[in-house]
């Protein structure tokens, strides 16, 4: 049912329209000649608000706003994948074709492309019966992941009319579902989904299984299990992004959504260059081949950049439940919480903190409760994981919305200013950064990694924290005075820092690191320890033991031990020993 | 279509209201015709049915409820554009005021742009050597960047930009291609003419465009101007293949007109009163720097802005470093030790260097040397407040050369003249003697390969 509406006010992006009585919360609209695309933000009797997804500029009274009867959805099929949209889901690159190198108004372009042709293989036969969630055809997205398309979530019935399997773009109809009413429905490769609503699934099960980043600090200290949630929070220069970067390379999930959203443009320049030069040391395959970008950098209209968090989420729900592990970067949640802010002023609304609306925690909440690993409606299994970026004001973490997060998230994941300064990266703050997941994956680590695992984690950070603890005691009166044991931590400390805590993220090999080799690593360290500990019981000074060169050495391994090779470290083992040998017997 | 009104219904600082108004659009740009034959310039922020609010531009003193005639032109801002504005001064709002005569534009452009798509852009790569070794050697600027000097009152920001604007070569076959586009925005007038004087000695004034709105000019033209120029800047880069770089200067004026303007129309403030789309307006200025694919020109931006109280937390330099790509942070303590140029690495950062620099760039070792000078240098500040503590006696000997270690890297590296032009390589080979003094083994970022090839121990006996 098509509804209109004219415009009457215009305040920025935020439109009031009179004469529209019957258009819907979050439908999406057209506004104006050049058909601006919108959304539903507010009903009142003979007047309803709002938000239109691009420049308003031109726009005058009086103008036509038009429904469309359909809440604000994207479009979800093949063709997403190794693709890069805009916060509501247009094809930048569709775009440029159409419209050049800057984005104009009133652009419309179809989300997926509408001419290619799928080889698809039909999965069920006519009469049927269908399921909600359950695949009626696959198809070869990209060389690594092989696309379901579902039956829509709330449908049910029987198959008729299936097309035999072969080429088909994503309008083509595919079979014609009969629900029990007796009502036909068509089914394609694609389908809508409002981007508001979470895609519903059969359990949700607690997170059981790391999620491998390769990044030491996270892996082995901090880490995140599939489906589960953590913020990045850091001031600007301390490396958020480049740390989502490294998490979207190496992340040991099937499939990546990065949504860069109110950020640089260069940067999803970067991103797109990079991935599509990039391969996948799991598959092989280009990283952009399991990847979907969402670029509405800062100076797309703000509209668009709250939507694009939503749109991402979608998309990511969307391949869960075909059965993929699926992981989010969001660089950055604040834009997207000061894109809400941004829009509730223009609505006049009440402010609570620093002007953000009283509302910034639910919908917080409610983004970040959509991760989680499921049981899918077609009860296979899956995952989304959040990873959200906050860029506090001022580097201020008691600011509204890296507090808000704080809540809803479990794990923390602190960027500091003064590590970025020393450029020790991944800049992340040993000290107040936390993973609640540990309990969680406790089971998969003895299966996976060994009895040690833990035991081993908790050695390391507690090394990490007495050394903190003596730094404050050296700054005030220099190292020189403590007595030896104090002083290997700190040499120890240190070791752990540059040789396993920091890592390169330029580096050919230590930009990824298999988890089996962090584990390895670990324990060359901590032997290392024990071994100094014992020679500093006999009485040998620290200094002495320094002058060897092992510190160095151990070091050092990140990266002279290549990742296929990890046999290399066990030589570490005897070198360690040797070196204890020669220290304990020379008096 | 252009209908004329007689007077407001309101008029409250730079905005006034108008009832009746027919045809009006969103963004338009209105006339105003006082009865002295004064003419104005504002647009339409805010439409409610046949109401309209216009933020007038040049100030509204003088008006009256009754006698202005406003006409609406049917267009958004947008200025005339030629090759002719080479050489040429503006005011804040695209006017010719050298009088020298209009621009016979070739070229009529919305001065609020458009979004670069992002597959449009190519990443920059390509170094920009200015002569200054912390920028060349620890936060380079790159072709197609935006990298904001963060200043503070009573600092040399000024000649910074413009020793990097002298010395600034974009590389080989650049040099007839490059121009440079200035907006000043509420700056004094000592600080206009100092650029243009700056300008004229190094005999670049005829490949300069100024667009200025001092402090004197009206505020609601302020936030125009940064837009004037950008259109300026990006018609010259994208249509008439040129390099051009654009100094903006000062982004804090910027900002705080932006706060004037927000609180006398009634928004609802966010932090420390200034609006809550601060950054999205930020970001419309700044975000209009790159390279496109397929064009032979590029945009660089060096917008300088002054911290209040130096306080980079505070949310100008705050939101500016959020989309700017790093900052070059300018230090009240080293300006105070008669260093010049004052910059402190340690905040100072370019986030596009790591792909502009090593091999095939300037040098492989680069990228291992900045890191190994950041690493110490901010050890040096650590040395420094235990010092400050215990003294400087009770040091370790390792502490000892870190002190002497921090005293030459600002005194020989950091520090040099306004007229020193240094090479990469004069640059590099300056960071390398400064590491020897200190030992080898705390020499932890750079790979043994380099040690070997560059470093050289300088104990305290050799000097």
């Amino acid at each position: 049912m098509e509804t209109t509406g004219e415009i009457y006010g215009i305040n920025g992006p935020v439109l009031r329209v009179i004469n529209c009585d019957d258009f819907h919360m979050s439908e999406t609209v057209y506004a104006g000649p050049e058909r601006l695309v919108g959304e539903v933000i507010g009903i009142k009797k003979g007047l309803s608000v709002v938000q239109v997804f691009e420049d308003t500029s031109g726009l005058a009274p009086g103008g036509e706003v038009r429904g469309t009867g359909k809440p604000f959805s994207v479009t979800l099929g093949p063709g997403i994948l190794a693709n890069i949209f805009d916060g509501i889901q247009r094809p930048l690159k569709m775009i440029e074709r159409a419209v050049g190198p800057f984005i104009a108004r009133g652009v419309h372009v179809s989300r997926l492309d509408q001419e290619r042709l799928w080889e698809t293989e039909l999965l069920v036969k006519d009469g049927d019966p269908l399921l909600p969630g359950m695949a009626i055809a696959q198809t070869r997205e990209t060389p690594v992941i092989l696309h379901k398309a579902m039956v829509p979530p709330g449908l049910r019935g029987r198959a008729a009319q299936v097309k035999p399997s072969g080429r088909y773009t994503v309008a083509d109809t595919l079979l014609t579902l009969i629900d029990d009413a007796g009502q036909a429905h068509e089914l394609r490769l694609c389908q809508e989904w409002p981007i508001r609503v979470p895609r519903p699934v059969a359990a949700v099960k607690p997170v059981s299984r790391p999620l491998i980043t390769g990044q030491r600090v996270i892996d082995t200290l901090f880490p995140i299990g599939k489906g589960g949630m953590a913020a990045l929070p850091g001031g600007f220069g301390t490396g958020k992004t480049i740390t989502q970067h490294q998490f979207a390379k190496w992340s040991d999930a099937d499939i990546i959504i990065y949504i860069g959203c109110g950020e640089r443009g260069n940067e999803m320049t970067q991103v797109l260059e990079d991935f599509s030069g990039l391969q996948d040391p799991r598959t092989g395959s280009l990283l952009m081949d399991r990847t979907a970008l969402i670029a509405n950098t800062s100076n797309m209209p703000v509209a668009a950049r709250e939507a694009s968090i939503y749109t991402g989420i979608t998309i990511a729900e969307y391949y869960r439940d075909m059965g993929y592990h699926v992981a989010i970067m969001a660089d950055s949640t604040s834009r997207w919480a000061e894109a809400l802010r941004e829009l509730s002023g223009r609505l006049e609304e009440m402010p609570a903190e620093e002007g953000f609306p009283a509302y910034l925690a639910s919908r917080l909440a409610s983004f970040y409760e959509r991760a989680g690993e499921v049981e899918t409606l077609d009860h296979s299994e899956g995952s989304v994981t959040i990873i959200g970026a906050v860029s506090p004001q001022g580097a201020d973490f008691s600011e509204p919305v890296t507090q808000n997060t704080k809540r809803f998230v479990r794990c923390f994941w602190t960027l500091d200013r003064n590590l970025a300064y020393a450029r020790h990266f991944p800049a992340i703050q040993w000290l107040t950064s936390y993973s609640e997941y540990l309990d969680n994956l406790a089971p998969w680590y003895r299966e996976n990694v060994g009895e040690h695992f833990t035991d081993h984690r908790a050695e390391i950070l507690k090394l990490l924290n007495q050394e903190s603890e003596l730094m404050e005691i050296v700054k005030l009166i220099g190292a020189d005075v403590l007595p030896d044991p104090q002083k290997l931590i700190l040499e120890i400390g240190r070791v752990i820092r540059l040789g396993f805590v920091q890592q390169n993220a330029y580096h050919p090999f230590d930009t990824y690191v298999p988890f089996d080799k962090q584990m390895k690593m670990m324990e060359v360290i901590l032997r290392l320890y024990d071994r100094c500990r014992e020679l500093v019981e006999l009485g040998r000074p620290v200094s002495l033991l320094r002058s060897d060169g092992i510190f160095e050495r151990v070091v050092a391994v990140k990266y002279n031990v290549p990742n296929d090779n990890i046999g290399l470290l066990d030589a570490y083992f005897q070198e360690i020993d040797a070196f204890y040998d020669r220290f304990a017997a020379a008096l | 279509m252009s209908v004329e009104y007689i007077g407001f219904s309101e008029i409250n600082g730079a905005f006034v209201a108008m009832e009746g108004v027919s045809g009006h659009f969103f963004d338009e740009i209105a006339e105003i015709s006082l009865p002295g034959g004064q003419k104005k310039l504002g647009k339409i922020v805010e439409i409610q049915g046949d109401k309209a609010i216009i933020q007038v531009f040049d100030g509204t003193e003088d008006f009256d409820l009754n006698s202005a005639v406003t006409k609406l032109t049917g267009h958004p801002m947008r200025i005339k554009l030629s090759e002719e504005i080479l050489g040429r001064v503006f005011d804040g709002l695209g006017r010719p005021i050298d009088g020298l005569g209009e621009i016979y534009g070739d070229s009529v452009r919305n001065i609020n742009g458009a979004a670069i798509n992002p597959v449009a852009r190519v990443y920059p790569r390509n170094l920009i050597q200015t002569g200054i070794s912390t920028i060349d050697g620890c936060a380079t600027l790159i072709r197609g960047q935006k990298l904001p000097i963060f200043s503070g009152n009573g600092l040399p920001h000024d000649q910074l930009a413009a020793q990097i604007v002298r010395q600034a070569s974009l590389g080989a076959g650049s040099a007839e291609n490059f121009a440079i586009v200035f907006a000043a925005m509420g700056v004094k007038y000592d600080v206009a003419d100092f650029f243009r004087r700056s300008f004229e000695e190094s005999g670049a004034l005829s490949r300069v465009v100024m667009f200025l709105n001092l402090a004197n000019d009206p505020v609601a033209e302020r936030v125009i101007t940064p837009r004037a120029a950008l259109t300026a800047a990006e018609y010259l880069a994208f249509e008439k293949d040129m390099h051009i770089l654009v100094l903006l200067t000062d982004m804090t004026a910027y900002a705080e007109a932006l706060r004037e303007l927000s609180s006398v129309k009634g928004e609802i403030p966010s932090r420390k009163g200034y609006p809550g789309y601060l950054y999205s307006e930020l970001a419309s200025l700044y975000e209009r720097a790159g390279i496109l694919r397929g064009a032979k020109g590029s945009v660089t931006q060096i917008p300088i802005l002054t911290m209040p109280n130096d306080d980079i937390t505070h949310p100008i330099p705050d939101l500016t470093a959020y989309i700017t790509e790093g900052q070059i942070v300018l230090d009240r303590r080293l300006h105070q030790q008669n260093i010049y140029p004052p910059i402190n690495i340690l905040p100072s950062l370019s986030r596009l260097m790591k792909d502009g620099i090593g091999e095939g760039y300037t040098r492989a070792d680069h990228p291992d040397l900045s890191n190994q000078l950041y690493s110490s240098y901010a050890r040096v500040g650590e040395v420094r407040a235990l010092a400050a503590v215990i003294g400087e006696d009770e040091l370790s000997d390792l502490d000892k050369q870190y002190m002497r270690f921090g005293a030459a890297f600002e005194s020989l590296y950091v520090n040099q003249s306004r007229l020193d032009d240094r090479p990469v390589a004069e640059t590099l080979r300056l960071g390398w003697e400064l590491l020897g003094l200190l030992p080898q083994k705390e020499l932890d970022r750079v790979s043994a390969a380099y040690l070997e090839q560059y470093y050289q121990p300088r104990t305290r006996s050799d000097r």
